[in-house]
């Protein structure tokens, strides 16, 4: 199995310098393995240049699997397969049936979407997660930077741009 | 760097680092629990186990264990079932609207407020279930399920079938809107621990390591599903007056239930947080967290959704008169005059007087009054409940039927039990799970503590 094992991690203690030390990092042609934080930094994913996600469409895509789901059964056991006059009203009473379609609706949009997520996102009860540094959970950002992709560049002349970049530690960190 | 308004107070006070924030909130959970904590929870306890006798006693014998006659066949049991999924609106509420909103406040409240929202909507959804009588199979008439009866569909006509939808699928939502908020801070008390605490708090956290990519596609699903949970809040309880509003019995059969029971539930919902929050607050040291700001804006809502309450009692009454319908007259006249004449003023005096009284600031920053009125509103509000669905019953067309409702111990011991189960329920999730939401906490303290980034 093929991992990269070895890092370079720089770790921040401020969310405004992080932001900066990454487009400095990038600037100056260190690709950046990936950023580690106890709360979401916004901003952060524009300058690491990650594209947006595509959970919205997924949310919506499943959203409209409920809603078909939803009025293709209400119609097929109302007007159907059982017909039965109720109130007086049509067999197939669509303002009847929109409660429950807008509750399938979101229903199935609001699953889908957090099941694509935790697939995509590799979260499962059983997964080992590489843990950089244990702090990045409470109160430091880890920028790790993965050897194995900066070959080009020197080891020390990395650990120069990180502490350059506002890097209050600069570790190794190494995986078996 | 640091911005620091001098108009708002800060969300959180004591000059916080990041680090406080963790070791604040995780103290709880890896500490042993107090001599305070176990006798809380044992008196919960308790109470669970003494009602669930009634609940034993409803499932064996059937609901003829109860006070209910054939002129008042709802009473305490859906009382109930409307006052805990009332409860249970503030937790998504806060999570929800005010994430779409940009109300940062809500970050130190949310994870209690959504906890007591699942275990509100459970106490509520076991009224119903029970309320069949055989709720073995009970699945037959609540779900669509092929059955040996044709199959004889469940009729999506009913209001009654829109609320097993409505329920249900604001719970599961609900739920899982809690448990993503949740993943970051299980990972957070995973890496601070060791053993077998570290072993489940692992598996809890499902691997979670706070990669950049992870926390953009967090803060998307966190969104979305506010933006889901929105129009969900409104609907649930909107589908709840349902139950009443499309039926022909007056008192019941009014247009304006939707709002003015979302409001009352919001109404209800706060009320219960703000007696759970000063209670926890006080117990976990958390006074910096949850400040006199946080409290005096959930009394705000509170006057808000009082006030719409009230004129929506106001407007009922009008609408009686104005309709010129007789019965629907008498059902209002009754409702102020009659024999639970009691009831009704207790509401009035509850849910319309009382929340008046925090137009004061005085009132409505301080933690005895706020705590006190708490729980004036929530009294209050069951009352409404109470008042809606007996009242409206207990005299209805044929003056020979009329009858009163004389609650049995078994409807009180239901009604414990549910009480039992809330905090029961509400104290394991206190000692168990971060009562704050730490991550997003640590999101909102640049802006409000001077220490944060020292």
């Amino acid at each position: 199995m093929e991992r990269d094992t070895h890092f370079i991690l720089g770790v921040y203690d401020d969310e405004d310098v992080l932001l900066h030390a990454v487009e400095q990092v990038r600037g100056s042609g260190v690709k950046i393995h990936e950023v580690y934080s106890p709360y979401p930094v916004h901003g952060l994913e524009h300058v690491l240049g990650y594209k947006r996600s595509k959970l919205p469409i997924a949310a919506f895509l499943f959203g409209m699997l409920g809603l078909t789901l939803a009025l293709t059964m209400q119609f097929y056991m109302m007007k159907f397969d059982w017909p039965m006059i109720i109130g007086g009203k049509d067999y197939g009473a669509f303002p009847d049936f929109v409660p429950v379609s807008f509750e399938m609706t979101v229903l199935l949009s609001a699953f889908g979407m957090v099941g694509v997520f935790l697939i995509t996102s590799n979260l499962k009860p059983w997964a080992q997660p590489r843990i950089f540094d244990l702090r990045s959970t409470d109160d430091k950002h880890i920028m790790a930077i993965d050897l194995a992709n900066n070959s080009s560049l020197d080891l020390d002349k990395i650990k120069e741009i990180l502490t350059e970049s506002g890097a209050t530690e600069v570790n190794k960190k190494s995986f078996e | 760097m640091q911005v620091t308004s001098s108009v708002r107070q800060p969300l959180v006070t004591g000059g916080k680092t990041y680090h406080d924030v963790t070791h604040d909130v995780c103290r709880q959970v890896e500490g042993k629990p107090s001599k305070l904590w176990f006798l809380a929870f044992l008196t919960a306890f308790g109470v669970l186990a003494i009602g669930s006798t009634a609940l034993l006693a409803t499932l064996w014998e059937g609901i003829g264990m109860w006070g209910l006659n054939k002129t008042v066949g709802w009473a305490w049991d859906i009382t109930n079932f409307v006052w805990w999924v009332g409860i249970g609106h503030a937790g998504t509420l806060i999570s929800a609207v005010l994430l779409l909103f940009r109300q940062k406040w809500r970050t130190s409240i949310n994870r209690a407020a959504e906890a007591m929202t699942i275990f509100a909507v459970i106490c509520a959804a076991m009224f119903p279930i029970i309320h069949m009588g055989r709720p073995w199979l009970g699945a037959y008439w609540a779900l669509p399920l092929p059955n040996t009866y044709g199959s004889l569909w469940v009729n999506f006509n009913s209001p009654l079938l829109w609320d097993v939808f409505a329920i249900s699928t604001y719970f599961s939502v609900s739920l899982v809107f809690w448990y993503i908020g949740l993943i970051p801070d299980f990972a957070t008390i995973r890496d601070r621990a060791t053993g077998l605490r570290k072993i489940i708090y692992g598996a809890l956290s499902l691997g979670w390591d706070g990669a950049a990519k992870t926390w953009m596609r967090y803060e998307s699903v966190s969104l979305i599903l506010a933006g889901l949970a929105t129009p969900l809040v409104l609907s649930v309880h909107t589908i709840v007056s349902f139950d009443f509003a499309t039926s022909v019995i007056p008192g019941w059969h009014t247009t304006i239930f939707p709002p003015y029971f979302v409001a009352g539930a919001i109404f209800s919902g706060f009320a219960m947080v703000l007696t759970l929050m000063i209670v926890t607050r006080k117990v976990y040291k958390l006074e910096d967290y949850i400040t006199i700001g946080h409290i005096e804006l959930m009394n705000i809502v509170i006057i808000i959704t009082g006030s719409i309450v009230g004129i929506a009692y106001i407007t009922e009454f009008f609408m009686a008169w104005y309709s010129g319908v007789e019965a629907e007259q008498y059902a209002f006249i009754n409702r102020a005059t009659g024999p639970y004449w009691w009831a009704y003023w207790s509401m009035m005096t509850c849910n319309v007087i009382s929340p008046q009284l925090f137009w004061i600031k005085k009132i409505r920053t301080s933690i005895v009054a706020t705590f006190a009125l708490s729980i004036v509103v929530n009294i209050g509000m069951w009352f409404e409940r109470f008042v809606i669905i007996v009242t409206s019953l207990h005299r209805d067309y044929l003056p020979s039927s009329w009858a009163m409702f004389y609650p049995t111990l078994v409807d009180v011991g239901v009604y414990l039990f549910t009480f039992g189960f809330f905090f029961t329920a509400f104290f394991l999730f206190a000692k168990f799970f971060p009562v704050i939401n730490m991550a997003e906490v640590k999101s909102v303290l640049k802006s409000s503590s001077e220490k944060a980034h020292k």
